[in-house]
C-alpha cells in the first residue's frame, strides 16, 4: 500500500467482478465435493453403527481425532503424499465433515419414534424398504440440520486451502490481501464467504422445507 | 431376536389370496423365553385356538406375557418352542414379511407415519402388496368412511394436526386396508380418554360385525375384555394360561382363585355387563295421553298386575314421566303437567349394567325402553334383570 492510497478501493470490486464470480464458483465447487463425498462416507458410517452399535465410540473417536487436527498441519502432513492437489485439500476436507455427519445421522435415525418403527415392521416392510420410506424421510430434517452446519463449517475451511493453491474466495483474501498490502480484496473475500455461507444455509433450509411438508404441518 | 431363529423355507409358497372372513389362529405348545436356556418363561406352553371371526382377548397383570404370545403371531417376536398356524398354515414358514403384510396391527401409540398424509397412511399395506393405483385410491375411500372419516376431508391431512381418536380410527383403517384375515390389537383404545374409548370401542365392535376378523387383542383392563371379547385368555406371571373360556364362562365359573380375583370380586355385576336390554322380554308400558279420563287410567293400570305406574307420553311417544295411584284419583281428565318427571330411558343396546344403574338412581326402579327417535318400546324392571342374572346362572 503506498501513502496516499486510500484504505478501501471500491471500484476494485466493480472491476473485478469476474475474479469475485470465478473466486467463488472455485469455492462452492471444493465445498460441494467435500460435503458430497463427507456426506456419503458417514452415510454408510451411521448405518454400519446402527447394525453394530459398538463401533459408534471408536469411529466418533477417530472422526474426532482427525477434526482436532488443525487444517494447516493436515495439509502439511499430506502434501508429501499428495502434493499440492485438489485431492490433498478434500481428503482435509472430507474428514472435517465426518464429526459432525456421522454423529449427526446416528442421532436423526435414533429420534425416528420407536412405535413407527414396530408399526412399519409389523406392517411387513423390509429392512430396507423401511429404512427408505420411512426411517430416512422421518429423520430428514435433522439430518439437513447437520449437513448445513458441516456446509458452513466447510464453506470457511475452504478459505484455507488456498495456501495450497485450491484457489477460492481464499485466494482474495490472502493471494491478494495479505500478501499485496490490499485489505479491499480482503475484506472482499471475507465479506463473500460469509455470505456465502448464508446463502448456502437459507438455501439448504429451504430444500428441507420442500422436502418435509409434514414437518411444517407439525410446526403450524 | 430370539434364541431360536427359523430360516423359512425358500421354496415356501405366498399365499396372497387374501380371505373376506376371519382365520382359525391356532397356538400349539407355544413357550418364549428371552435370553439362554434356564432363564424364565415369558410365555409357558401356552395352547390355545381361536375360531375364525371371533375377537380373542389376552388380558393378564403386567409380566405376563400377553404383548408376547400377540407378537408372536406376526413373528415380531419368534417363538422358543411350539407352533403357530393361521389356517393351518405354519407362520415360521412364510417368509415374515408376506406374513405380516396379511395381519393388520394397530398398537397402543397407533405408530402412524408422520411424513405420509392419512391416505398414504392407510395405503402402506396395499403399496407394499403392488396394487394398482386406483384400486388403492377406491379401497383408501372405503376404508375411511367405514371408520367414520370423510375422506375428502382427511385424506391429503398429516396425522401431527389430528386427535387421538382420530389417529386411531386411521390407525384400524391402515390395520384393515389389505383386507387381512388376522388383526392384532395391543392396548389400541388405551391412550385415549374413558370416554372417547367407550365410543371407539363401541364403533370397533360394530365393525367388527362387518367385517368378521379374527381379532387378538390385548388389554390389562378386565372390563374392556369382557366387553369385547367373544373369548378371553386370562394370562398369569410367566405366560401361563388361567382360563380361556367365554366371558361369561369365566365370571359365571372361574377357573382358579387367580382368575377370581383377577376378574374382581364384582363379577357378578360385571356378568351385567354381557346382557343388553334387548336380551330381556320387556314388559308394555300403560302409556297415558294428557286429556284421557283418569277413571279409564285406573281401570287399564289394574289389568296390569306388575304395575302400579303408568307412563305420561307425549304425541310422539316419548315418555314424559310417571303417573301413580295418587296422581289417578278422583274424576276428569289427565292434565299435561300430571306426570313426576324423571322417568330414566334406555336403549335396546344398553347393557344390563348400565340400566340397572340407571334405574337404581330414580324414585321409580323401572327403565323405560326407548328406541332412536326417543319413541317407548316397553319397560324393564330391576326384578327382570335380576332373573336375567339367576337364569343364566344355570348351568
Amino acid at each position: 500500500m503506498t501513502p496516499g492510497q486510500p484504505f478501501l478501493r471500491p471500484e476494485w470490486i466493480v472491476d473485478n467482478l469476474d475474479v469475485l464470480a470465478r473466486r467463488t464458483g472455485e469455492h462452492l465447487l471444493v465445498t460441494f465435493i467435500a460435503v458430497a463425498i463427507g456426506f456419503v462416507i458417514s452415510f454408510g458410517l451411521a448405518l454400519f453403527i446402527r447394525r453394530y452399535p459398538r463401533w459408534y465410540g471408536p469411529i466418533l473417536g477417530l472422526a474426532g481425532t482427525l477434526y482436532a487436527i488443525p487444517s494447516l498441519a493436515l495439509f502439511a502432513l499430506l502434501i508429501p503424499i499428495t502434493g499440492l492437489s485438489l485431492i490433498t485439500a478434500e481428503i482435509a476436507l472430507v474428514s472435517y465433515t465426518l464429526v459432525i455427519l456421522v454423529r449427526n445421522i446416528v442421532t436423526a435415525l435414533e429420534g425416528v419414534p420407536p412405535d413407527v418403527i414396530e408399526a412399519a415392521t409389523a406392517m411387513g416392510y423390509t429392512r430396507g424398504q423401511r429404512l427408505w420410506r420411512v426411517e430416512l424421510p422421518i429423520a430428514l430434517p435433522i439430518i439437513v440440520a447437520g449437513l448445513r452446519i458441516a456446509t458452513v463449517t466447510t464453506i470457511g475451511l475452504v478459505t484455507i486451502a488456498t495456501l495450497i493453491g485450491m484457489g477460492g474466495l481464499g485466494y482474495l483474501i490472502v493471494n491478494i490481501g495479505i500478501s499485496r498490502f490490499f485489505p479491499t480484496a480482503t475484506l472482499t473475500g471475507v465479506v463473500a464467504v460469509v455470505s456465502l455461507s448464508v446463502i448456502v444455509d437459507l438455501a439448504l433450509l429451504w430444500v428441507q422445507g420442500r422436502l418435509t411438508p409434514w414437518a411444517r404441518a407439525r410446526a403450524a | 431376536m430370539g434364541a431360536v431363529t427359523r430360516q423359512p423355507d425358500a421354496g415356501a409358497p405366498a399365499v396372497l389370496d387374501l380371505p373376506r372372513a376371519g382365520a382359525v389362529v391356532a397356538l400349539e405348545h407355544v413357550t418364549k423365553r428371552y435370553g439362554p436356556q434356564g432363564s424364565p418363561d415369558a410365555v409357558s406352553d401356552l395352547s390355545l385356538t381361536v375360531p375364525a371371526g371371533e375377537i380373542c382377548v389376552l388380558v393378564g397383570p403386567s409380566g405376563c406375557g400377553k404383548t408376547t404370545t400377540m407378537k408372536m403371531v406376526n413373528r415380531l417376536v419368534e417363538p422358543t418352542a411350539g407352533r403357530i398356524t393361521i389356517d393351518g398354515e405354519d407362520v415360521m414358514r412364510l417368509p415374515a414379511v408376506e406374513l405380516r403384510r396379511r395381519i393388520g396391527y394397530v398398537i397402543q401409540q397407533v405408530g402412524l407415519f408422520p411424513h405420509l398424509t392419512v391416505a398414504e397412511n392407510v395405503a402402506v399395506v396395499p403399496r407394499l402388496l403392488r396394487w394398482p393405483g386406483d384400486r388403492i385410491r377406491d379401497r383408501v375411500a372405503e376404508l375411511l368412511a367405514l371408520v367414520g372419516l370423510d375422506a375428502a376431508t382427511y385424506g391429503s391431512r398429516y396425522p401431527s394436526g389430528l386427535s387421538g381418536g382420530e389417529r386411531q380410527r386411521i390407525g384400524v383403517a391402515r390395520a384393515l386396508a389389505a383386507d387381512p384375515p388376522v388383526m392384532l390389537m395391543d392396548e389400541p383404545f388405551g391412550a385415549v380418554d374413558p370416554i372417547r374409548r367407550e365410543r371407539l370401542q363401541n364403533e370397533f365392535l360394530r365393525l367388527q360385525d362387518r367385517v368378521g376378523k379374527t381379532v387378538i387383542f390385548v388389554t390389562h383392563d378386565v372390563d374392556e375384555a369382557i366387553k369385547m371379547a367373544d373369548r378371553i385368555a386370562i394370562l398369569q406371571r410367566g405366560g401361563i394360561l388361567a382360563q380361556y373360556d367365554t366371558p361369561d364362562a369365566i365370571l359365571a365359573d372361574p377357573a382358579s382363585e387367580f382368575v377370581e380375583r383377577f376378574v374382581g370380586a364384582d363379577r357378578g355385576l360385571k356378568r351385567l355387563s354381557l346382557s343388553r336390554v334387548r336380551d330381556l322380554e320387556l314388559l308394555d308400558a300403560v302409556t297415558v295421553r294428557a286429556g284421557e279420563e283418569r277413571a279409564h287410567v285406573r281401570r287399564r293400570l289394574a289389568q296390569v298386575d306388575e304395575l302400579d305406574y303408568a307412563l305420561l307420553v307425549d304425541d310422539a311417544n316419548r315418555p314424559l314421566g310417571w303417573i301413580d295411584a295418587h296422581d289417578l284419583a278422583g274424576d276428569g281428565p289427565v292434565a299435561e303437567d300430571a306426570a313426576t318427571p324423571g322417568a330414566p330411558t334406555v336403549q335396546p343396546e344398553t347393557t344390563l349394567r348400565d340400566a340397572l344403574s340407571a334405574m337404581l338412581g330414580s324414585s321409580v326402579q323401572l327403565g323405560v325402553v326407548v328406541d332412536d327417535r326417543e319413541s317407548v318400546l316397553g319397560l324393564v324392571s330391576v326384578d327382570a334383570i335380576s332373573e336375567a342374572l339367576r337364569e343364566a346362572r344355570r348351568p
